[in-house]
């Protein structure tokens, strides 16, 4: 079904995740921030899917089930802690909360 | 199939630029469902069919409405569009830009520079995945689930709102 060759699905891959690590690094935005980090998950398991298509084991596609179960419940625990930031501190600005008050 | 695979990667790789270059936070998520569905459209062409609809129904329905959700609650305006765009400055993006692109030349370097064995890859139906997921892979499931069951639990207990209470003759002097 697939003559694609692997180096071009990883090097997709490689792209993606440089692509969110970026956006990880200069955004302020911690919403942006989440959202990047879902970039880079996305990335991983484009990964594994590759190399499980290239060997033809059903093994890559079972670690992006995981993957997604793994984004699934982090997306939610972030987002519940950003709206306690933004409840707090009135801002979106994650430098905003770079010093804890105890 | 192969057209159709260089073609959708190069619709995420574009999407998902624009989403980090965008101010604005719903635009960047209609960037990001855009990204996934392209990711979905080369899982089809790998021959990972049930992972393509998995990407678009978990990735592009429920995580990026929960973001959503969480973006109409906090009740953004324009300033916030603003803000955005003065915090994104040349001196803020450039270094990060070329250590992050410095990487990736060494990445795409070891992966051309590798000789990978060649085999032909065969799709893999939704059967074979089901197998070795409640066969092997028979822990990893139940773990999944705990992490998930932690995760709603987590959610809800950091996302309750503190009430504050008041004693009735302090309140006339805590609501003024």
């Amino acid at each position: 079904m697939s003559n694609i060759p692997m180096e071009a699905g990883l090097l997709l891959a490689g792209i993606l995740f440089m692509l969110g690590m970026v956006s990880v690094m200069i955004r302020r935005n911690i919403i942006f921030m989440l959202i990047s980090v879902e970039i880079m998950l996305n990335a991983a398991g484009l990964a594994f899917i590759v190399a499980g298509s290239h060997w033809a084991q059903p093994d890559g596609q079972i670690m992006f089930i995981f993957i997604l179960t793994m984004a699934a419940a982090e997306v939610s625990v972030g987002l519940a802690l950003i709206l306690q930031i933004y409840h707090q501190l009135k801002t979106l600005d994650s430098d905003a909360a770079n010093f804890m008050k105890g | 199939m192969e057209t159709t695979f260089y073609i959708a990667g190069a619709v995420a790789v574009i999407a998902t630029i624009l989403v980090i270059m965008s101010y604005n936070l719903i635009h960047a998520l209609l960037y990001l469902v855009v990204s996934f569905l392209a990711v979905a459209v080369v899982f089809f062409t790998l021959g990972a069919t049930f992972m393509a609809a998995l990407e678009v129904i978990i990735y592009a329905g429920a995580i990026v409405v929960l973001i959503i959700f969480v973006i109409m609650m906090l009740n953004l305006t324009y300033e916030d569009v603003q803000q955005e765009r003065s915090w994104m400055k040349p001196s803020v993006w450039i270094g990060p830009s070329i250590l992050s692109f410095v990487l990736l030349a060494e990445l795409v370097y070891m992966v051309v520079a590798t000789e990978a064995p060649q085999t032909t890859g065969a799709a893999i139906d939704a059967k074979a995945v089901g197998l070795a997921l409640y066969g092997p892979y028979m822990l990893g499931v139940q773990l999944c689930g705990i992490l998930l069951m932690a995760g709603i639990v987590g959610a809800y207990h950091l996302g309750r709102q503190k009430k504050k209470v008041v004693h009735r003759f302090l309140e006339r002097s805590a609501a003024s």
